[in-house]
């Protein structure tokens, strides 16, 4: 016995296609779909896994990254499932691919027009801490309603001093609708602003779709005196030597040794693989 | 203060019906509130006041009638088939509604700064050092203790809760504001008080206001006119002393009789 290609059958990539048309002409509205049981559990990509199932051509390249890292469980399963499933071409390089998964990353080489971004989306609603009521939140976005989260940056900064959200830091889509980026840290935000690429984001357990077409603009939320600000590391990547990008951070014995690596494995690697000695840096 | 040498009236209710199945929530009911104004109405539980209320701001639908406000433009909208989303755009920017219970109307989680910064910031505030300074300044003028800007409503008492939320209304210079009994459950000492604070603001602040109170004390102090309302209808309007010592209608009469020092 054999799958439809990309798994699901064709009806529903023709009703997962039409929501993402619709999230693309209106950018950062959350749009309803009859989200799929997949064959992996919820929490593990079942909304990023049907989105690229009803995008994925044969002549495409596949990435997928977990984390920054292209070789991590979930990396490697949804890659295999793809794989198996429709055989097009996978990489781990950001350059090469046409169709890139990611879980809570955008990789640090530049993306390039054509490229498509999918992510994997755990809570699409922004304002789901702020306000119980979906049917409220849906009345907050329709009327443009977002000073609740204003509140909250207000609270973070009187109470930490600065924002203290680091990841899925709240953006405004093309000057109206507020929209949470998947988990990715708010280093990756000023990425989302005018990106070349087409980025699409889906939440299987939500039954949402959202995306953000090519060269939209995309602002974080700050206050005039408290300007939006991502994060900055005092050293350069252990691996590679590489500055100014994100870096995880890594205990590497007993005796309270820390090291600091690109999160985005592909990156990391070919740098390492320019350098004439190949020895890691201390 | 002004009064009927004006052209319009802020607020020209007409005709407000309201029904409940076959309850009655209110008949009937027709009044104008001038700018500069505070109007009370006064009646037994159950006699529709809070439905007046809720059918002025919204909050309820009423089944027949206008309710004509005449906005910051020099508009006049009916706000009983105003849509929604202009609706809660003069809530939050020329109105304030006071809950009788102030929890309803605060933020519980959120600082007592957050609660007063956030129609500031629903209006468009974006500059957190100016936000703030008013909420600083407005908890100065509820006689919240300064110091107590950083901290939840939690921590709160009764009183307190009540002052920080007439600040979160006041904060953006609404001009009108609907209270719902705004002194209940709170004991007779702090009830002065905020009686004391709530006159000083809207003679400070040239407020228009609707009270809805069953407490004829509240009305004495605070209401320029009453309105006495008994099954859902007005049984009685007129000047606030005027009503209280000379009352016509044999139930507004009752009322009156039936607290000892009204």
């Amino acid at each position: 016995m054999s799958y439809n290609f990309a798994y699901l059958d064709e009806q529903t990539k023709r009703m997962i296609r039409r929501a993402i048309l619709k999230a693309v002409a209106v950018p950062g509205y959350q749009v309803p779909f009859g989200s799929r049981e997949m064959p992996l559990s919820y929490g593990w990509g079942t909304g990023g896994v049907q989105v690229t199932a009803s995008v994925i051509g044969p002549g495409d390249v596949l990435k997928v990254i977990d984390q920054g890292a292209d070789d991590t469980t979930n990396a490697v399963s949804i890659r295999h499932f793809f794989a198996r499933t429709t055989g097009v071409a996978t990489t781990t390089r950001t350059d090469q691919a046409t169709l890139i998964q990611t879980r809570h990353r955008i990789p640090e080489t530049p993306l390039r027009p054509g490229q498509i971004v999918v992510f994997q989306v755990p809570i699409p609603e922004a304002l789901r801490w702020l306000e119980p009521r979906e049917v409220e939140t849906r009345k907050m976005h329709a009327l443009e309603e977002y000073g609740v989260m204003y509140v909250r940056l207000y609270e973070d900064i009187t109470r930490h001093g600065r924002v203290a959200q680091t990841y899925e830091y709240p953006v405004i889509v093309n000057g109206r609708y507020l929209m949470r980026p998947s988990p990715i840290p708010k280093f990756d935000n000023p990425k989302l602003d005018r990106c070349p690429a087409l980025l699409l984001f889906g939440a299987g357990r939500e039954k949402r779709i959202y995306a953000v077409p090519p060269w939209t603009t995309v602002k974080s939320l700050d206050f005039d005196d408290h300007p939006f600000e991502v994060e900055h590391w005092d050293r350069p990547c252990g691996l590679c030597g590489a500055r100014g990008i994100f870096l995880d951070e890594l205990i590497v014995d007993d005796k309270g040794g820390r090291l600091f690596i690109c999160s985005d494995t592909d990156y990391c690697s070919r740098r390492q693989a320019v350098r004439p000695d190949g020895e890691a840096l201390s | 203060m002004s009064g009927p040498g004006d052209e319009r009236p802020l607020l020209g209710v007409r005709g407000l019906v309201k029904r409940y199945g076959a309850q009655v929530g209110c008949l009937d009911v027709g009044f104008d509130l001038w700018p500069g104004e505070v109007l009370g109405i006064v009646g037994e539980s159950g006699s529709g006041k809070t439905t007046v209320l809720d059918c002025l701001s919204g909050r309820v639908t009423a089944d027949g009638g206008q309710v004509v406000y005449v906005n910051g433009a020099g508009v006049g909208v009916d706000m009983v088939g105003l849509d929604e989303s202009a609706r809660r755009r003069l809530l939050r920017s020329e109105w304030g509604v006071v809950h009788q219970n102030a929890r309803d109307g605060l933020r519980m989680g959120v600082s007592a700064g957050a609660n007063v910064g956030e129609r500031l910031m629903a209006l468009g505030a974006r500059h957190y050092g100016r936000v703030r300074g008013q909420a600083f300044d407005w908890l100065g003028r509820v006689e919240i203790g300064q110091d107590r800007i950083d901290d939840l409503p939690e921590t709160f008492s009764g009183g307190m809760l009540q002052r920080l939320q007439i600040a979160r209304n006041l904060v953006t210079a609404p001009r009108l504001v609907l209270m719902d009994e705004p002194t209940g459950g709170l004991d007779v000492s702090v009830q002065a008080r905020l009686l004391d604070l709530l006159r000083g603001l809207v003679e400070d602040l040239g407020l228009s206001a609707v009270i809805v109170t069953h407490d004829l004390a509240v009305a004495r102090l605070l209401a320029h006119r009453l309105l006495v309302m008994r099954g859902g209808e007005i049984v009685e309007a007129g000047l606030t002393d005027q009503v209280l010592d000379d009352p016509q209608h044999p139930y507004a009469q009752l009322l009156v009789s039936s607290v000892l020092h009204p």
